[in-house]
């Protein structure tokens, strides 16, 4: 099987694991992943508060996204497992912060499900697969971190 | 036309264009109409005609090549002195610029560009070229003007191209160019619109008709008729093109096309039809000349019947350069292109920038680990990332002016400003200015032209007097407006200088009361000039459209704040009024002072601190919890908390251990309480905004010495949110400041 065929029936992803669930993002959006020490983030005020702060990666100042806390996880360690992922989009740079890094997996798009047709399906989830026998979250990581709840009119609501 | 895809080449088309029409403008406002300096003369011309080039090359802005093909004749005409070089006709090229910059944009934009505006302008060039004796300049004058009006409300209206802009008369046939009929035989209806846009290109279309299965085209062009058949036929067959010369005395063919036809034997109904196509212009025009081509006559006969008007009103306004006007400006030209230029893109460059901003911070990385090597061992190490630090800052530096730009790319803009609005006005005004050699940062320059521009509008509007007035308080009826540059310092001082009416203190201060402003008559002068920049203060008596509507000068004040910059207005009644507004040189690399509370450590501007000092008990008076005043030199000042503003945990609360930085922002003083300074550093200001829309009281971000990131404050916005809370401190917000501005 070419490669190409092989791309058009896979889903390349990264698994990483928030809060004992796994989730899978677009591996192509991951630029690298790095160990996270919170004494180098710069906290910045009046942000909600799973924007950690700014951190500086060989001269460029990149946000730090605390995906735990944004996804509300009600305890939140930093253990020397806590990695954060340095995600390159389209147009900036971001780092997310997750307990840990598992795989990085080829998943079969016909494994693939819809979400769960629920009132209030999360915007970012893409679809659910299973994944050595765990559920999977397939998730659009720049819905996860939409840009638009960056501003200070969403601060009174989130914090 | 099928060409190669010429649309990445597009863009520096564009600019280029943009340029040589910045540039026209300019030598057109040079030119002095009594004497024109022919070199000047030759200059206009060649911008025309490098754009019409550049524009016919791509083939697919047909509405530029024809526009700037009339341009180019009538600019011939001029420059071989075979027409006079009038006010007006200065005016109509000036507006001819501006219609072709509108044409550009809209090409850039990839918008049908307003046909009608360049219909207009193609008739009004069209005036003046027949107008070529002197004494029907009256008649072309008024004719002229409107053609402008019409222009000025097709401009407005942004409406849909016309389709057949190259059906408009042409009758201008320029030295070196024949009119030729071309024949086209047996030719599909594609084929004919292909030969149709290559025919534009090779000339220009005088009209068009067809019969039966004939085409013909009457073009004027200055090639020869093998080139035009071997050009056409890439399209079709030679066996289907006959070329003649000049067939207007011979013609022959019935009219069944609607477009304007060549019926000399019927010169009346070929000058009415002509009329109409340029009827914007041209009212009324029925007179039968026999000119072998009509649509002269017919133009004739607009520029003998239109009455006659004194042009000489709109004429008052002259520009004068600090240099004298005369001086051979091709000399710099010609200087400027043995020089040689590269056109870079302005990313590269801020790449650059940027690149060399991390490099200085990685090298004062290495000189703060440079202090902990022992000094005799690494002696030589030492002493070589000392020299690199002083070559990278050299570098850095030249990199940094590669940003530059002469502040004459601003200046340039304000003479045409001056010329027309002072004609509105009915003023006389003139223009000077200094230092247009002045460098800036390109952005900042392109952001300071609304503020200037609005600076200048409110001088002729409110400063400069009616002639009449002015000669009455026996000065010059020639108003004068300066505009200057120059550095003063790490900034830049641009003043706007009026030698007008001056403020009237009492009158700003009882008009802010009026408006609910918050004003008293104990203000002091600076004060009170100030309060021209709150948001709706309008002193005018009533409301033209050149300025009054009280919009504006806060918008200018706050464009200024929000660069860096401070204004300063001085004014003395009678003599007139300064407004002087201090820059930052860039805004990419700024002096800044790093300053700590708590665990956490802020960049502030060098340009807005005062002075730093510990404050003794007796300097300080506290109010209520957290909120106190700072007694400096018999001034107080309120007293702000870095800690309070960021919510940041474990800092020194007691004001007597803190350190104290005096801020400036614009005339306004405040007291920001912080626990340590850390030292000066040139920072690499690097902008938040592409990960958050707005941060509050942060200006940016930058990269400290030990490669961690430190958050840069901006002074102005955490005076502006604490204002509300300041309020409460009465009299000690509004002090007296310094006299001298700090730079």
């Amino acid at each position: 099987m070419s490669q190409e065929k092989k791309d058009a029936l896979n889903y390349h992803c990264l698994v990483f694991c928030v809060d004992g669930q796994e989730f899978a993002i677009d591996i192509l959006k991951v630029q690298e992943i790095r160990e996270y020490q919170p004494v180098n983030v710069t906290r910045v005020a009046h942000m909600p508060p799973y924007i950690q702060g700014l951190i500086n990666l060989r001269g460029q100042i990149i946000p730090i996204i605390d995906l735990r806390i944004k996804l509300r996880v009600s305890e939140v360690a930093y253990t020397s497992q806590t990695v954060v992922i340095i995600l390159g989009l389209s147009d900036r740079i971001v780092g997310i912060v997750v307990d840990s890094v598992s795989n990085v997996e080829l998943i079969a798009k016909n494994t693939i499900e819809p979400p769960p047709n629920v009132n209030n399906p999360a915007a970012y989830l893409i679809g659910l697969t299973t994944y050595k026998d765990q559920l999977l979250q397939i998730v659009d990581v720049e819905k996860l971190i939409d840009h638009e709840h960056w501003t200070l009119s969403d601060i009174s609501q989130e914090a | 036309m099928s060409s190669p895809d010429l649309s990445e080449f597009h863009d520096t088309f564009f600019d280029e264009a943009q340029e040589l029409l910045q540039g026209m403008e300019q030598t057109l406002l040079s030119l002095d109409p009594e004497s024109p300096d022919h070199e000047s003369l030759n200059a206009i011309f060649r911008c025309a005609h490098s754009i019409k080039g550049g524009a016919a090359a791509f083939g697919v802005f047909d509405d530029l090549v024809s526009t700037t093909h009339k341009l180019e004749n009538i600019l011939d005409l001029v420059r071989n002195g075979k027409m006079p070089l009038t006010h007006e006709a200065i005016s109509v090229f000036l507006k001819a610029k501006d219609v072709l910059w509108d044409l550009v944009q809209a090409y850039r934009e990839q918008q049908a560009p307003s046909g009608e505006s360049a219909q207009a302008l193609l008739a009004m060039l069209q005036q003046l070229g027949e107008a070529k004796q002197p004494e029907k300049k009256p008649g072309t004058v008024t004719a002229a003007e409107e053609a402008s009006q019409v222009i000025e409300t097709a401009r407005k209206q942004e409406t849909k191209p016309e389709e057949n802009t190259e059906n408009t008369p042409d009758i201008v046939i320029p030295d070196g160019e024949k009119l030729l009929k071309v024949t086209l035989t047996d030719v599909s209806e594609k084929d004919r619109l292909s030969l149709h846009n290559e025919m534009g290109i090779m000339g220009t279309h005088i009209r068009q008709s067809n019969s039966g299965n004939e085409y013909y085209y009457w073009i004027s062009s200055a090639l020869p008729p093998e080139d035009i058949i071997a050009v056409c036929c890439f399209v079709i067959d030679e066996a289907q093109i006959k070329v003649e010369e000049d067939v207007l005395a011979a013609p022959e063919t019935a009219t069944q096309s609607s477009v304007a036809t060549p019926v000399t034997s019927a010169p009346t109904q070929e000058a009415s039809l002509v009329a109409q196509a340029q009827a914007k212009p041209a009212s009324g025009a029925n007179n039968s000349q026999n000119e072998p081509i009509p649509s002269l006559a017919a133009g004739n006969a607009v520029a003998a019947t239109t009455p006659a008007a004194t042009p000489e009103t709109t004429l008052t306004a002259k520009t004068v350069s600090e240099a004298p006007v005369k001086q051979p400006q091709p000399k710099t030209a010609a200087a400027n292109k043995e020089s040689g230029t590269i056109r870079v893109p302005i990313q590269k460059v801020d790449q650059l920038v940027n690149q060399v901003g991390e490099m200085v911070i990685n090298q004062s990385i290495l000189m703060q680990a440079n202090q902990s090597l022992d000094p005799i061992a690494h002696a030589s190490l030492i002493q070589d990332i000392e020299h690199m630090g002083s070559a990278l800052r050299t570098m850095q530096e030249a990199i940094m002016t590669l940003r530059m730009m002469p502040m004459d790319y601003a200046f340039g803009r304000f003479p045409r400003l001056v010329r027309e609005t002072a004609g509105k006005l009915g003023k006389q005004i003139e223009l000077v200015t200094k230092g247009g050699g002045t460098e800036l940062d390109k952005g900042l320059i392109e952001r300071m032209i609304d503020p200037l521009t609005h600076l200048i509008r409110n001088s002729i509007d409110h400063g400069i007097e009616m002639p009449d007035l002015r000669m009455a308080a026996d000065k010059d009826p020639l108003g004068k407006i300066t505009i200057s540059a120059q550095h003063q310092g790490g900034r830049i001082i641009i003043e706007v200088i009026d030698d007008g009416a001056g403020m009237d203190r009492e009158k700003l201060i009882n008009k802010a009361i009026e408006k609910g402003l918050p004003a008293s008559h104990n203000m002091t002068d600076d004060q009170a000039f100030m309060l021209i920049f709150e948001a709706g203060f309008s002193t005018a008596e009533k409301v033209t459209d050149v300025s009054g509507r009280g919009v504006g000068m806060d918008v200018v004040k706050r464009n200024i704040q929000e660069l860096g910059g401070l204004t300063q207005i001085e004014s003395e009644k009678g003599k007139g009024t300064t407004i002087r507004i201090s820059l930052p040189l860039t805004l990419a690399i700024m002096d800044g002072m790093t300053v700590q509370s708590g665990n956490e450590r802020f960049v502030l501007s060098l340009s807005h601190i005062v002075e730093c000092l510990q404050p003794t008990a007796d300097q300080l008076r506290m109010l209520e919890e957290n909120k106190a005043l700072l007694l400096l030199r018999g001034e107080h000042l309120p007293i702000i908390n870095l800690w309070e503003i960021f919510s940041i945990p474990d800092t020194e609360r007691d004001l007597e251990k803190s350190i104290i930085a005096v801020l400036q922002v614009g005339k306004s003083r405040y007291a920001l309480a912080v626990d340590q300074l850390l030292g000066q550093h040139q920072v690499v200001v690097k902008n938040l905004e592409t990960h958050f829309k707005r941060v509050p009281c942060v200006s940016g971000a930058t990269i400290l010495g030990d490669g961690s990131v430190a958050l840069i404050l901006d002074a102005a916005a955490i005076l502006e949110q604490n204002k509300v809370g300041l309020a409460a401190y009465g009299s000690g917000f509004n002090t007296p400041v310094l006299q001298q501005e700090r730079v």
